[in-house]
């Protein structure tokens, strides 16, 4: 038997709410399967596990807001004993009642007219359990209490919370709150109430907001960068884009962004004090290429999930990979490796940009590659001041890791890579 | 394909990558890309739906046809059968 905790997914991260149960108990699953789909403030993530095994049960009801690293399931293995039920240092749940509807994070569309075919925007945080409590609502101004710490909670309300299948763990609360057994009552009929009726919107953008602030302040606290810049010719890039596209079909045409990031995911292969994570223990680079991808989203915030083994994709590869990004990013809807095991990140401007943009690290990562607006600038070429189409590259870097020496032959390993796009 | 069908054919793809964006909030002969706030990812995806939805080759060639919402429109309406 073992434990299947809540994972973190992402330096930013501290708790989950529970949103789908992809797995039910008695259920056999592989390495890799989908066992939970989990809402933060970034979206829903769905999760996988790490083993095979046969879910035995699950300890955290729909709806539950989990810090990182509590259990969430028990999951058994081929040749474990069958005992009734092992020892669990959390709170075991009652099974769920079958009447509770799934909580799903798509709109509803009998609540929300909207046009037929719509893509989902990143949807609403469901509200916490604490948001409603009228107690919570009404009588205190709360600090979100989500995270390590579980709230102070008598322990008459603790078991009647058990019973009901309410964990106190995810309720929000005024800290100097103890939560009381008639509390629980109470909440336990407002959550019965409001289980048909439209939960009540929440601020995403906000959620976001602080959740980039937080991996940014660490970053800066922590991250000793230094920045560098470098100017790169993409003419020769541009007309090989413009060629090869002129004879495909759109969904099959390339952008400038799929040839950076082979580019990128290549440099790297010499450079590998730019891509892994430093950990407690120092720096550890990693094996394969993860290339997060900075992508920003319409209601606000921006998400960077990874192209896994870019360095091992052809453009045509990461060019469908970043499609699909782009369109889960629209969707809200992540695989929860892709926010926590990018090795480095790339952060472009776009077409609409401008000329510099010089990136804050994603910890525990040690570098990012900024990609300015390509347009045309004058440049020598030839020994003649010409119109080129051009792009400032630039790095932030962590100099616990590396030196601007290395940085600045890495920008221009990139650059080179560029000017044989027929090779990417 | 009257205007009209192809106008509202154009609006629904639009809707789809910038939900937030109103037809009538927008500059109609201004540049779709600022008007709808659309990177080349999404303008890509817009060429390839309305591609498969009028049958068209779309080529990067013609990009410049494409460039304001009327503009747009009228490319549809000449190419469309």
């Amino acid at each position: 038997m073992s434990q299947f905790l809540m994972p973190s997914l992402g330096a930013d991260m501290t708790s989950g709410k529970l949103v789908e149960q992809t797995i039910a108990a008695g259920e056999a699953f592989q390495r890799g399967d989908v066992i939970a789909a989990v809402e933060t403030q970034k979206g829903v993530i769905e999760v996988e596990v790490f083993e095979d095994g046969v879910l035995d049960r699950w300890l955290v009801d729909l709806g539950t807001e989990v810090p990182v690293g509590m259990p969430l399931a028990v999951i058994a293995h081929e040749g474990d004993p069958q005992p009734d039920h092992p020892e669990i240092p959390s709170e075991p749940k009652p099974p769920m009642p079958p009447d509770i509807p799934v909580v799903r994070a798509e709109p509803d569309p009998t609540q929300e007219p909207t046009p037929p075919e719509t893509v989902p925007l990143p949807p609403e945080p469901q509200p916490q359990l604490g948001e409603l409590s009228p107690t919570t609502a009404s009588e205190t101004s709360a600090t979100p209490y989500v995270g390590a710490t579980r709230p102070r909670i008598t322990p008459a309300a603790r078991r009647l919370a058990a019973e009901l299948g309410i964990d106190p763990a995810g309720l929000t609360l005024a800290t100097d709150q103890i939560l009381n057994r008639q509390q629980i009552e109470q909440l336990a009929v407002t959550l019965a109430e409001t289980r048909d009726s439209p939960a009540p919107k929440s601020d995403a953008a906000g959620e976001m907001r602080k959740a980039i602030a937080a991996a940014m302040t660490r970053s800066k606290r922590e991250i000793p960068h230094y920045y560098l810049a470098h100017q790169v010719d993409l003419t020769t890039a541009d007309a090989y884009l413009t060629k090869l596209n002129a004879e495909r079909a759109p969904t099959t045409r390339l952008l400038m962004g799929a040839l950076f990031a082979r580019a990128i995911a290549l440099a790297l292969t010499k450079f590998p004090e730019f891509n892994g994570h430093y950990k407690t223990d120092g720096f550890c680079p990693a094996e394969a290429v993860h290339l997060g991808i900075a992508i920003h989203i319409r209601t606000g915030g921006l998400v960077a999930p990874a192209l896994f083994d870019a360095e091992t994709r052809t453009a045509d590869d990461l060019m469908q990979g970043l499609s699909d990004l782009v369109s889960r990013v629209r969707a809200g809807r992540f695989k929860a490796r892709e926010l926590s095991d990018a090795t480095i990140t790339m952060t472009s401007l776009g077409a609409r940009g401008v000329d510099l943009v010089t990136g804050v690290i994603y910890p525990p990562q040690v570098a990012i590659v900024g990609v300015g607006t390509p347009r045309l600038r004058p440049m020598v070429h030839d020994e003649h001041v010409v119109p080129r189409l051009s792009a400032t590259l630039s790095l932030a870097a962590d100099h616990r890791v590396s030196d601007g020496h290395r940085g600045a032959l890495f920008l221009r390993a990139i650059d080179t890579k560029l000017q044989e796009p027929q090779n990417l | 394909m009257t205007q009209a069908e192809i106008e509202t054919a154009l609006t629904n793809e639009l809707y789809k990558i910038a939900p937030d964006v109103s037809l009538d909030d927008i500059d109609r002969a201004g540049d779709l890309r600022e008007e709808f706030d659309i990177d080349s990812m999404d303008f890509l995806n817009l060429v390839a739906a309305l591609g498969k939805r009028f049958n068209l080759p779309m080529p990067e060639a013609d990009y410049p046809q494409m460039s304001c919402f009327d503009d747009l429109v009228r490319y549809l309406v000449d190419k469309s059968p």
